[in-house]
């Protein structure tokens, strides 16, 4: 006990001393939240619409007002050729073309039906299935008023219909930045811990003091635990300042218990700075620590749910999805903080990553030789 | 007087103009060795620098589509009954979801959506269809779990049509009069893959964080394990000191770049559909921005540590942010939009995307460019003036 109670007396000065870093350490999340959830967002409110009206009848006005009004587009003409459309399209000044065919509304009217045509740029797909989710809902409600015009409504429907009502859970506005905000602190809540513990033992073996160490009494459990508590308790200090954020600057309150929250993130600093840590023992310079480090972050961060869901991916990554910490973190901080999901809810991610956490450190201390 | 000693040992000796250029450029191609030779002794990081990108590729390439299927739902059908059981038939047949199970009363389904992996639940009310035949009106309800708005909203419409359909099948015998069928074509990416809008953004995304965080940590590990002294006494100017190290990680992220655009012809099926030489040109001038980005950490910070953690903790979240391949600019608000602009990641993907995926030539991207080569002429400049080179 005395032995780690010195160990961490001088991993705290160190940590003290440079006050570069400990500045970075925190502040540099804390700004990340406040300016990033802003940033991204998906919400779709400016898709840019370019219409090719080859009609100028009422009801093909009726349709430009109807998208328009709809909230969701910026008009940004209409009357165009379908050349003048594509340009804007290829100069990235309009997302979709909605063409209004000749005879749209006679067709319509006398016919009992008629064409429209949507094109959408596609080389972001997200945007384009949005886009395009967006355009034909409106156009299907514009539809159902044509048909109220000309069909009286009587006591009962016309002809059977079923009447589909949705409602949205847990973020009833379809606020993005609840959607963004348990994430991006998940992010960033491992890149510290995980990061700063990984360059931490590489720079005690850059500068040759770990020699030093090597040299005394002291056991290899005792040299990681030494290592370990500084930064779980920086991890711990970065999680709350990212809390505090959430609440003030965006609104979001912890729907669940804030308890099972620190609970599940105890064991999770635990996981990302055994992993930092078994980098270190594999590194042996900085640079080396900081790329490999790198590296799998970047694997965590795309893999993990954050901005695309881990559901769309082929089977192959789901797999691999299952091996990323960082994915149960996300996901457990959007179910307690949002959906207010209990213990039994999280049980089997917090299983996971007690796993992970056991299976990291052990390694960790099994690869760090005390014998050069 | 130590000023006018260096000026005076870096003028001497006092040779004819052309011999000067000539040791000039040989002292750069030793240093330049040097520095080669540094790079090329890790072969960890090596490795990791030429695995990296490829991984990258393959993950975006692959694994993030940006189409939504197989979200898992639950139903809970009070109806059971010949329409209830044909429209979960049919939803189950489709790509886009997998029902996960049925549940029976509303306590349960709250239970199954806080258990994270259901993304929406269906609920066919008693009665279906007796209503639906009777009095010609049914209703069905969907709880989307909202957390991922665009996700709730994308599947919504999906089981909307999915109802439609039925609908129309059940409606066979008459006609829906007045009816608009929206036709729909997906330009430029049929199959809404992911790939044309990831390879550009990983293209620009990894080059930048690699190029900043080499050439970050060069100057900084000169001055922190001591050499940067050796380096000041030498007949060196800051400028050459630049060039040598920029040099072997330019060559290096050039074959990036080859090996992700023939992981993106050959293995992701993206032909490059305007002129590669163009692509290369701009690519180069990239590295090189990132480089100076890089170059301008390392001369400004004092220790490793600090450079590392402002080249990767600072950089990447916001690169892919602001970049704008994940998240659309436009949607940011108007403070955010004119930060994005200094981000040299955005240019790139804008040219990356126009010249291969549109096929578009010089005229369409000579903005972009200028504003790169504007960006990097401001980076050498401040590097250059705030390279020190007395030691404190």
């Amino acid at each position: 006990m005395r032995t780690i109670k010195f160990l961490l007396q001088k991993e705290f000065r160190q940590i003290f001393r440079n006050k570069a870093i400990l500045a970075m350490a925190i502040v540099v999340p804390v700004v990340q939240l406040l300016v990033l959830p802003l940033a991204a967002n998906y919400e779709v409110k400016s898709v840019s619409v370019a219409v090719i009206d080859n009609d100028h009848s009422s009801y093909s006005q009726k349709l430009i007002n109807k998208v328009t009004s709809s909230g969701y587009f910026k008009l940004t003409g209409y009357d165009f050729s379908f050349k003048q459309a594509y340009q804007l399209i290829e100069s990235d000044r309009a997302d979709l073309i909605l063409e209004i065919p000749q005879g749209f509304e006679r067709n319509l009217v006398r016919e009992n039906g008629q064409k429209l045509f949507v094109a959408v740029n596609a080389i972001n797909g997200t945007k384009a299935n949005l886009g395009s989710v967006y355009l034909l809902n409106v156009i299907q409600d514009f539809n159902s008023d044509v048909r109220l015009q000309f069909i009286q409504p009587g006591a009962l429907n016309w002809q059977p219909t079923i009447d589909v009502a949705s409602s949205n859970w847990y973020n009833p506005l379809l606020n993005y930045h609840v959607f963004m905000v348990p994430g991006i602190l998940a992010i960033l809540v491992t890149m510290i811990g995980g990061f700063l513990t990984a360059l931490n033992i590489v720079k005690e073996k850059e500068v040759g003091t770990i020699e030093q160490i090597n040299v005394t009494p002291i056991k290899k459990y005792h040299f990681i635990l030494g290592k370990l508590i500084p930064f779980w308790i920086l991890g711990n200090v970065v999680f709350t300042l990212g809390l505090i954020v959430a609440w003030l600057v965006y609104g979001i309150t912890p729907v669940g218990n804030l308890f099972l929250m620190y609970g599940f993130i105890a064991v999770y600093l635990l996981a990302v700075l055994g992993f930092g840590l078994l980098i270190s023992t594999f590194c042996d310079s900085q640079q080396q620590a900081m790329f490999v480090m790198f590296f799998f972050v970047m694997i965590f961060v795309l893999m993990g749910g954050l901005f695309t869901s881990i559901d769309s991916m082929p089977n192959w990554a789901k797999v691999v999805a299952r091996f990323n910490p960082v994915s149960y973190l996300i996901e457990v901080m959007r179910m307690i903080m949002l959906k207010g999901s209990g213990f039994k809810n999280i049980a089997p991610q917090l299983g996971y990553i007690t796993l992970f956490a056991l299976v990291f450190n052990s390694l960790a201390i099994y690869n760090y030789k005390k014998t050069s | 007087m130590p000023i006018i000693w260096t000026k005076y040992f870096m003028n001497w000796p006092a040779a004819p103009n052309a011999v000067n250029k000539l040791i000039d450029m040989k002292q750069i191609l030793i240093f330049i060795r040097k520095e080669f030779a540094h790079v090329l002794r890790d072969r960890k990081t090596l490795l990791i620098l030429f695995g990296m990108p490829i991984v990258q590729i393959l993950i975006f390439g692959f694994a993030l589509t940006s189409e939504v299927k197989d979200a898992r739902i639950v139903i809970m059908d009070q109806a059971k009954d010949a329409a209830s059981k044909q429209i979960i038939s049919k939803i189950a047949a489709s790509n886009y979801f997998e029902i996960d199970k049925t549940v029976r009363n509303s306590q349960e389904m709250k239970e199954a959506l806080k258990q994270g992996e259901i993304r929406l639940a269906v609920i066919f009310p008693a009665n279906f269809y007796d209503d639906l035949v009777h009095q010609n009106e049914a209703r069905i309800q969907i709880i989307a779990d909202a957390i991922d708005p665009n996700n709730a909203t994308t599947l919504t419409s999906y089981i909307n049509s999915i109802v439609q359909d039925y609908q129309m099948d059940f409606n066979k015998t008459n006609n829906i009069p007045y009816r608009i069928t929206p036709e729909l074509r997906f330009l430029y990416n049929p199959e809404l893959k992911g790939a044309p809008n990831y390879v550009p953004g990983v293209m620009a995304l990894v080059l930048m964080l690699v190029c900043v965080m080499m050439t970050a940590v060069s100057i900084v590990k000169e001055k922190e394990t001591g050499t940067m002294e050796i380096l000041l006494v030498s007949p060196f100017s800051p400028f050459k000191v630049i060039i040598a190290k920029a040099v072997p990680y330019l060559l290096l992220s050039l074959i990036n770049v080859v090996s992700i655009l023939l992981l993106s012809v050959f293995v992701l099926d993206l032909p490059i559909n305007g002129s590669v030489l163009l692509l290369f040109a701009e690519s180069i001038l990239f590295i090189i921005t990132c480089l100076t980005i890089g170059i301008f950490i390392s001369v400004k910070t004092n220790t490793m540590q600090v450079a590392m953690l402002i080249s990767l903790m600072g950089m990447m979240l916001p690169t892919i942010l602001f970049s704008g391949f994940m998240f659309p600019i436009e949607n940011m608000p108007v403070p955010l939009q004119i930060i994005s602009n200094i981000i040299p990641a955005k240019w790139y993907y804008i040219m990356v995307k126009d010249i291969m995926i549109k096929g578009l030539g010089f005229g369409a991207i000579w903005k972009e460019t200028l504003i790169l080569a504007a960006i990097t002429m401001v980076m050498l400049i401040i590097s250059l003036k705030s390279f020190k080179i007395r030691l404190s």
